[in-house]
């Protein structure tokens, strides 16, 4: 198990390299000269433009600014944003949170409806409640995040009134940011009537980015359980005389879990992707709605320093996936 | 509309728990984005302004609400030399600065502060100039580091501003927000504590609202100043809650969740008409949006080639397609809501015909090919530029002139146009201090044509804006400014697009808000119904 975890250890290094030189170089590809954009339509003089340049760094051989990129972020220095001023590590804290706790909700309610429905899906198979699962999961999986979200919007909030537009908390609420996430800040400041205003407010945007990951889960499930399903020692199993319910439960579920499990753990760099644009319809302060604006304004620091970051955190998940699976399934941890 | 009320209840009881005030009252402005910074000097998105300059800081002149005028701000009064070189302050006394967790001040607003917060932009040397990245785009595009020849002060009251030379438009960049005033006691208390940034990040100003708290991408939350200058403001507590989609924007206007807010999405316009809680306030924005020929490159070296592109074009069939009715057609250089507008200048009508037959008498029977460039970025002047670009072309097939649509990435389009490698271009300006010299000089005279998109130096016209710029006489600058937009409209160096109308959905529950000309959105002197 530890030559397994070192293995998988050692590998992420050459990736982490890989992410430091795409985002170097792609957002340097991109035709935009930050200082330029931060003038717009305003002449900048030539020789504030190079004073500022020269400031920024952004006068030195490319290779240089590269080592030194690759340098600071081996010192844990993750520059700081050429608009704000602020560093970018903790402009990242304060935002990340956020991120967090609309991707955990909504993965949460993924896999809470998402594998029940692949379960029964794959057991009543060719039914009507299969095919409406199988339909539903298909149109979810289609469906463009952003039209999607403004139609909630629409129904649950203008129309209806259940539901909060926008934001993270209604404005009247004040809470000093203690951990970042706003259920665990309103509950440790023991204000409930902010903590209902929080979930409230949560319900929709985690309901929008969860579509895609609960399709993909429930397809993934169903599938995965119809292959196992089918294999000998269910038929001993049956044979035997076991309940249904612990067939399907222990002895399948365990073995179709795998490959659920590898969905679930690459779903989480797309709950990422996805919450660019669901924390964009919502206005939820999370890392999407910031990097999207960084790479808007050029803002190169925050581009490379949080997308390495972003990046890290799904490599460390994906580590983690990869543990869990050898602890579901010991034929991978030896090596077989 | 229970809802509403429920909101506005536990809103009511929430700010009761949290100031003891039973009267506190509150205002949600949905704003568009995250302001990039505090220092209002360090940017030019009236984002940031909205959030910083604004609520926080005053500047020795105010624009007045809902207009382009000015009057006096920080300073009670000003006087200027015959000459029009020295421009002397009196400063207002008995101005509080706000107080924060980390700064409490100890004297009142003086000219300490003035000098402080100019010289900090001007003097390389200066201990502030490169705190915060040192970069002040506003201040050197106004020119003002060449215009400054001493700051001065007289007594704690008085400054006085020497110049390199007259300036007509001074008193109003005074106005604009990269004028706005830092404490130098604030500043010199954070160079002390070795947290000199501090002063950008954790603002303090002399100005309506103090600042209470910043969310990055969510909330920003101010509180009024209690001994502002000019009086309390009416609302309390004052909250920007930062929305970036526009439909996203509007839902919350009608769900109750904000009071006000900028830039509704055309379409949803209609709706909003129709909603019983909201006006929807509108007003000529402070912008042109044109289509320039590079007048150093041939055909467009010739007037009459360029006065056959205004003929070519239908500019009703724009204003139709590209602003969907929202933009008013542009006849000269300036927006009407400034003062010097000719009214007289008659615009040249939609007649292919005569375009025609000035293209023969250039040489052209035939037409020509050129390139049409088109911003890849929606502007204030202009919501679509490839449309744009879509409808001169076709426009232009049917006098001969084959147009080739070129497009860049934004920083990249707006390079190559400074350094003139287009024939024709799409651009436009939103104004900054409502003085003419910041349209008709800043964009066509001969200072600007090195950079600018028509590359436009014509000596008669220039001359009458050098005229403009040594006089502080109203009269006769206005006269002076009629005549140059005679000049401008013979020798076409633009075709005139449209000026924008800007939109304001607002609930009928905010008393006296007023949309300024220059896009600004100011809360002091608004009130709300509880």
């Amino acid at each position: 198990m530890l030559r397994f975890l070192l293995t998988r250890l050692a590998l992420i290094i050459p990736t982490f390299l890989g992410v430091t030189l795409m985002t170097f170089a792609m957002i340097r590809l991109v035709p935009g000269d930050p200082i330029l954009l931060m003038y717009g339509e305003r002449t900048v003089d030539e020789s504030v433009y190079q004073k500022l340049k020269a400031e920024m760094g952004l006068d030195r051989p490319i290779l240089v600014q590269y080592a030194s990129y690759l340098n600071d972020m081996a010192h844990g220095n993750f520059g700081k944003s050429i608009t704000t001023r602020t560093p970018v590590l903790s402009e990242f804290v304060t935002l990340f949170p956020a991120t967090v706790e609309l991707s955990l909700t909504a993965m949460t309610l993924a896999i809470l409806i998402g594998l029940p429905a692949g379960i029964v899906a794959a057991v009543r198979r060719n039914t009507a409640f299969d095919h409406t699962v199988m339909g539903a999961s298909l149109t979810g999986y289609s469906m463009p995040i952003f039209w999607w979200g403004l139609l909630m919007i629409l129904t649950f909030s203008v129309w209806l009134g259940w539901t909060p537009v926008s934001g993270r908390m209604a404005v009247k609420y004040f809470i000093e940011p203690v951990t970042g996430f706003s259920l665990i800040d309103s509950y440790l400041a023991g204000d409930w009537s902010a903590f209902k205003s929080a979930l409230h407010h949560l319900i929709l945007p985690a309901c929008v980015l969860s579509t895609v990951p609960l399709a993909v889960i429930a397809r993934m499930t169903r599938s995965s359980m119809l292959e196992v399903l089918n294999e000998d020692y269910i038929r001993t199993a049956r044979a035997k005389g076991l309940p249904p319910w612990r067939v399907v439960g222990l002895h399948a579920l365990r073995n179709a879990l795998i490959p659920v499990i590898t969905v679930i753990g690459l779903q989480v760099g797309a709950l990422l992707g996805g919450a660019i644009l669901t924390e964009t319809i919502f206005s939820w302060p999370g890392v999407g709605n910031w990097l999207i604006e960084s790479i808007r304004r050029r803002d190169y620091p925050v581009v490379q320093g949080g997308i390495l970051l972003a990046a890290s955190i799904v490599m460390i998940v994906n580590l983690m996936v990869d543990v869990l699976y050898g602890l579901i399934n010991p034929r991978i941890r030896k090596g077989h | 509309m229970k809802f509403t009320q429920g909101l506005a209840a536990l809103g009511a009881a929430a700010v009761i728990a949290l100031y003891g005030q039973a009267s506190a009252k509150t205002l949600v402005f949905c704003s568009e984005g995250s302001p990039e910074g505090f220092n209002p000097a360090m940017y030019t998105a009236g984002t940031t302004f909205d959030a910083s300059s604004r609520p926080i800081y005053n500047r020795l002149v105010e624009f007045e609400r809902g207009s382009t005028k000015t009057q006096p701000g920080l300073a009670e009064a000003w006087s200027v030399t015959e000459d029009g070189k020295i421009i002397t302050f009196a400063l207002r006394r008995g101005v509080k600065w706000h107080s924060s967790k980390t700064f409490t001040p100890t004297r009142d607003f003086n000219a300490d502060d003035v000098i402080f917060s100019f010289e900090r932009a001007w003097k390389s040397d200066h201990p502030f100039n490169k705190v915060s990245a040192g970069k002040y785009p506003y201040f050197d595009d106004m020119g003002m580091g060449k215009l400054l020849k001493v700051i001065r002060k007289a007594d704690d009251y008085t400054v006085i501003f020497e110049l390199n030379n007259p300036e007509a438009p001074f008193i109003a960049n005074m106005a604009m927000d990269f004028a706005s005033i830092q404490s130098a006691e604030y500043a010199a208390a954070m160079l002390k504590a070795g947290t000199p940034e501090k002063l950008d990040l954790e603002p303090i100003g002399t100005g309506p609202y103090a600042l209470v708290s910043y969310q990055k991408d969510a909330v920003i939350r101010y509180k009024a100043h209690p001994t502002y200058w000019s009086g309390k403001a009416k609302i309390d507590d004052l909250v920007y809650s930062i929305t970036k989609d526009a439909s996203v924007r509007w839902a919350k206007v009608k769900a109750g969740e904000c009071h006000l807010m900028p830039y509704p999405n055309p379409a949803d316009l209609d709706a909003i008409r129709k909603d019983p809680n909201v006006t929807l306030m509108q007003s000529e924005g402070l912008n042109i949006g044109y289509w320039a020929f590079n007048t150093e490159k041939k055909p467009f070296t010739d007037k009459k080639v360029r006065q056959a592109m205004n003929y070519a074009v239908n500019k009703q069939a724009i204003i139709d397609a590209v602003f969907l009715g929202a933009g008013k057609p542009a006849i000269n250089p300036i927006p009407p809501t400034i003062w010097s507008y000719n009214t007289e200048v008659k615009d040249y009508p939609y007649d292919p015909a005569k375009a025609k037959a000035l293209l023969a008498e250039a040489g052209y029977p035939n037409g020509f090919e050129t390139d049409l460039w088109a911003m890849p970025v929606q502007r204030p002047y202009n919501p679509n530029a490839k449309r744009m670009a879509e409808v001169i072309q076709a426009d232009l097939d049917k006098v001969g002139v084959k147009a080739k649509i070129v497009t860049y990435e934004w920083a990249e389009y707006l390079k190559r146009a400074r350094a003139g490698e287009q024939q024709t271009i799409l651009l436009g300006w939103t104004g900054d201090n409502g003085d003419p010299d910041n349209f008709l000089n800043v964009l066509l005279g001969c200072d600007a044509a090195k950079t600018s998109s028509s590359r436009w130096c014509f000596k008669p016209y220039d001359d009458l804006m050098q005229q403009a710029r040594q006089t502080s006489d109203i009269a006769k600058r206005t006269d002076l400014y009629k005549k140059a937009q005679v000049i401008f409209k013979e020798e076409a160096p633009w075709y005139t697009v449209a000026h924008s109308v800007v939109f304001k959905p607002v609930s009928k529950k905010v008393i006296d808000f007023q949309i300024s000309p220059f896009g600004h959105h100011i809360f002091y002197g608004v009130d709300i119904k509880e």
